[in-house]
């Protein structure tokens, strides 16, 4: 993405959502930038990094969302303009901070972008982080295309140093991760220079002090600026409106969502009827602008995903105005026109717009469809999500269920998010059986872990990642440890952040600009919290399962056991093999076996395959990529590891 | 654009395939080709857990009217190009119609469920035959095949966009391909990649 601050005013491309955000912060002259990973999210601080040698801006990938939103915060009060970046419950860690930061105010133009994902296409929730905007009174912006994601974000810094509050915008999966052509704007020549001034009267805005404090003032400052956001939201050349005059039926929408109701309208031919009110600025809306749309017609639909936000704001002000622009019917989600969850599309929006129009349209060939339909659920069977070829956590997982099934205790793992997810999957052996929010899976267990005295006898056990050890596991280990819980944690260390693509976290040796960084010891660090520390290569199957089992049978006190292996997909190890692998077939007995096909039946790894001809194991070696696993597996020690070449 | 089929705009593009396959790669090189054309190309993808060997489909959506939605309408898919090929029937599924054409890999990569012996996975014959029952037309192509013999098996989605290209009425040309992937790649892969187009190229023409 390093094109992203070497394309000039006029020229286009075809950019991703997060690249014509990356590119609307450049033209705005951001100078700092910090954030998570999170999908649909982690590539605007990644293109802002890559962008930033050449810009002299400064970007960091955060230990947790809240210290991201902190570290953007002290830029913008040393007067420089900011973002940070996290997806949708990114929201939620860093919101306390937030609640406090909306009292204070800011300074340099502030920006959170947060990115939901309607439809969980990559989450284990589906948080719709646009409430934040109503609950902590501030304003919130959602573009409607690619290049309103680059439009919107430049003039966010701007409306957030009018108004002296940061301001979020919204992106979604499908905007984030979606692509079109987006026509750039000039690069700022703006110089940052930082101060941080605090010499005034303790209550302005610009050289007193910063904090939620007064609140009584505070608060009504607040929200003075939340109705000054109203007022310029009247005029805001991000609300467009397109169709009739008076439209029999007026479309009201925002977001991605936009796409699929202009795809919807063109489809169905419906122009000259349908009126499409794109609203970019969603919260506070712009009551003047909505009454005069609502009056032109009696029939309003809302188009938006997951929560009814924009719906039941626009209905407040329908009600309040009913006497001046008359009883409306909505067709929405409360009156079941729209899912409550999931993601729209370009059909469900013209189902809808078909039934609310009365308008007779046969989909395109109901038969074709339904004979295709039929065809692939047969043809097509199901494909489960899976750990990777090689994945260290295939390892983990299988030690770690094995040796709760030696142990005897029904013991069980509480899970945590990223690739771990696949630990409450056959993939991960079902080993984990709770699954919430990052590092919960530890505070679980130090929970679990008191309730002895209730006669649970059942050894509680917990794993993270090693971005997670960091974001949000060390708290729940001290809570562990001076509350005297008797758990197992394991992390299951594969050298970066991994799921969202291998970003630099504080345990590594550099950082995302690429400088090299001190790194913050993980055994040391659950060392100093008093935790007894074990470290393991998970490919040493029986090793990795005896010391579970010692540390399971440890009668006292938090151990921490580390599984330390590379992830197979890291760049630094990508398309190394260390092993050729190989079935031996003159070994291999098969189904005549007795193992039942151990290997392909439990141990699921796409790189070893079953042979229907030959009734025996096989390695795919397209697929295969040579960790050694599967030979310690197999009963007839029939797989054959051999080391591979390097060079 | 020499759209062949009249009033066929978007021209609708399903790349499809399994996690790891390089099908964001391959969607954005051909979606970059067709902007060199000077098309307004809209690509609507999904990756992050679904990059975890699980189905994974490129939207493209080739117009001169500008930005079309990230995800194709029900029934409305003109060419489907699997680089792994039982995933065309999830595809079709959804988005085929009897004047689809269909470009398809033969190299399986089973689910896990079929390694488990819990699913079957349909004999390459059959899946011929059903394609070619929901396809205007479909060619089979043993890519992954070849790219192994080019010594890297990542490079099938270079080969089915080289293989694309034989289309006519899809303007995909060589010196776009080349631009494109100037930009995209280190002076180093470069000549593994125009070799892997032309390779596709002409195992399409001569099927």
């Amino acid at each position: 993405m390093s094109y992203l601050h070497e394309m000039k005013e006029g020229d286009s491309a075809l950019l991703m959502g997060n690249e014509a955000i990356v590119r609307g912060a450049l033209e705005a002259g951001v100078k700092v930038a910090a954030g998570y990973p999170g999908t649909p999210s982690s590539e605007i601080i990644e293109g802002l990094a890559k962008a930033a040698s050449g810009l002299n801006i400064y970007v960091e990938w955060s230990v947790n969302e809240k210290v991201a939103m902190e570290v953007a915060a002290a830029a913008s009060f040393a007067r420089l303009r900011s973002i940070c970046a996290m997806k949708q419950n990114g929201v939620n860690v860093a919101s306390d901070f937030l609640l406090h930061l909306v009292g204070s105010g800011v300074r340099g133009g502030m920006v959170l972008v947060f990115c939901d994902d309607p439809g969980a296409l990559s989450s284990v929730n589906e948080g719709d982080a646009r409430f934040f905007s109503r609950l902590m009174e501030m304003p919130l912006l959602e573009p409607g295309d690619f290049q309103e994601a680059k439009d919107m974000t430049a003039w966010a810094f701007e409306l957030s140093e009018e108004l002296k509050q940061i301001v979020m915008l919204r992106s979604v999966t499908r905007l984030s991760h979606a692509s079109g052509k987006v026509t750039f704007g000039p690069l700022s020549d703006a110089e940052g220079v930082a101060e941080f001034r605090f010499g005034g009267d303790f209550l302005d805005p610009d050289e007193g002090l910063m904090a939620s404090f007064p609140v009584d003032w505070k608060h009504r400052r607040q929200q003075e600026k939340v109705a000054r956001a109203r007022e310029i939201f009247e005029t805001s050349r991000f609300n467009t409106y397109e169709g009739p005059e008076r439209p029999e039926l007026l479309m009201i929408t925002a977001s991605g969502c936009n796409l699929y109701c202009r795809e919807a309208i063109n489809s169905l031919g419906l122009e000259d009827r349908v009126g499409l009110l794109k609203l970019g600025t969603t919260w506070p809306l712009p009551v003047k602008l909505l009454t005069k749309h609502l009056s032109s017609t009696d029939r309003v639909m809302i188009v938006e995903e997951i929560l009814p936000f924009l719906e039941e704001n626009v209905k407040i002000i329908a009600a309040e105005r009913a006497r001046e622009i008359g009883v409306k019917t909505f067709f929405g989600k409360s009156e079941g026109v729209f899912p409550m969850m999931g993601e729209l599309n370009p059909d469900l929006v013209m189902a809808a717009l078909v039934s609310a129009m009365g308008i007779d349209c046969a989909p395109p060939c109901p038969e074709y469809l339904e004979t295709a339909r039929r065809t692939a659920s047969v043809a097509a069977p199901v494909r489960d999500q899976v750990l990777c070829p090689g994945c260290p956590h295939r390892a983990s997982f299988f030690s770690i269920r094995r040796a709760m099934e030696m142990d005897g205790r029904r013991g069980f793992v509480c899970g945590d998010i990223g690739c771990y997810y696949m630990g409450i999957r056959p993939s991960g052996f079902d080993a984990a059986k709770t699954l919430h929010s990052m590092g919960s899976g530890t505070g679980l267990a130090s929970g679990f872990g008191k309730l002895e005295r209730f006669g649970m006898i059942q050894p509680a056990m917990s794993v993270c990642g090693d971005s997670t050890f960091y974001h949000a596991a060390i708290p729940a280990i001290i809570n562990a440890v001076h509350n005297n819980s008797n758990i197992t944690i394991m992390v299951l260390d594969n050298k970066g952040t991994a799921m969202t693509g291998f970003q630099p976290h504080p345990g590594l040796d550099h950082n995302i600009m690429g400088e090299e960084a001190p790194e913050v010891n993980l055994e040391k660090i659950c060392r100093a919290i008093g935790a007894r520390v074990e470290i393991r290569d998970p490919f040493d199957l029986e090793e990795t399962r005896e010391t579970i089992n010692e540390l399971m049978a440890c009668p006292d006190g938090v151990k921490v056991l580390i599984l330390r292996q590379v992830c197979a997909l890291s760049p630094d190890r990508k398309n190394i093999r260390n092993f050729i692998m190989k079935v031996d077939e003159n070994i291999c007995l098969g189904e005549e076996c007795g193992c039942g096909r151990f290997c392909t039946r439990v141990f699921r790894c796409p790189g070893l395959i079953w042979d229907k001809e030959k009734g025996k194991a096989l390695i795919d070696e397209v697929i295969c990529v040579g960790c050694g696993v599967c030979a310690d597996i197999c009963p007839s020690q029939a797989i054959r590891k051999e080391e591979a070449a390097q060079g | 654009m020499n759209v062949k089929t009249p009033g066929k705009d978007p021209y609708n593009i399903i790349i499809t395939g399994v996690g790891g396959q390089g099908n964001v790669m391959a969607s954005r090189i051909l979606a970059n080709m067709l902007v060199e054309k000077g098309f307004d190309v809209t690509i609507g993808e999904t990756f992050g857990a679904s990059q975890r060997g699980g189905s994974v489909m490129s939207h493209i959506r080739v117009s001169r009217m500008g930005t079309w939605s990230p995800q194709i309408p029900e029934g409305r898919a003109d060419i489907v190009a699997a680089l792994e090929p039982i995933e065309s029937f999830r595809v079709l599924a959804r988005y085929g119609n009897p004047s689809v054409r269909v470009l398809a890999n033969t190299r399986p990569i089973y689910p896990a469920t079929v390694i488990a012996g819990e699913s079957s996975y349909p004999e390459l014959t059959e899946i011929r035959e059903l394609i070619e029952k929901l396809s205007a037309r479909a060619w089979f192509l043993d890519i992954t095949g070849e790219a192994l013999k080019l010594g890297n098996p990542i490079l099938s989605n270079i080969m089915m966009i080289g293989a694309l290209s034989a289309l006519e009425d899809i303007p995909l040309d060589r010196e776009d391909f080349a631009k494109v992937i100037a930009r995209t790649f280190p002076e180093g892969k470069r000549e593994d990649n125009m070799r892997s187009f032309d390779l596709g190229l002409e195992m399409m023409r001569s099927a």
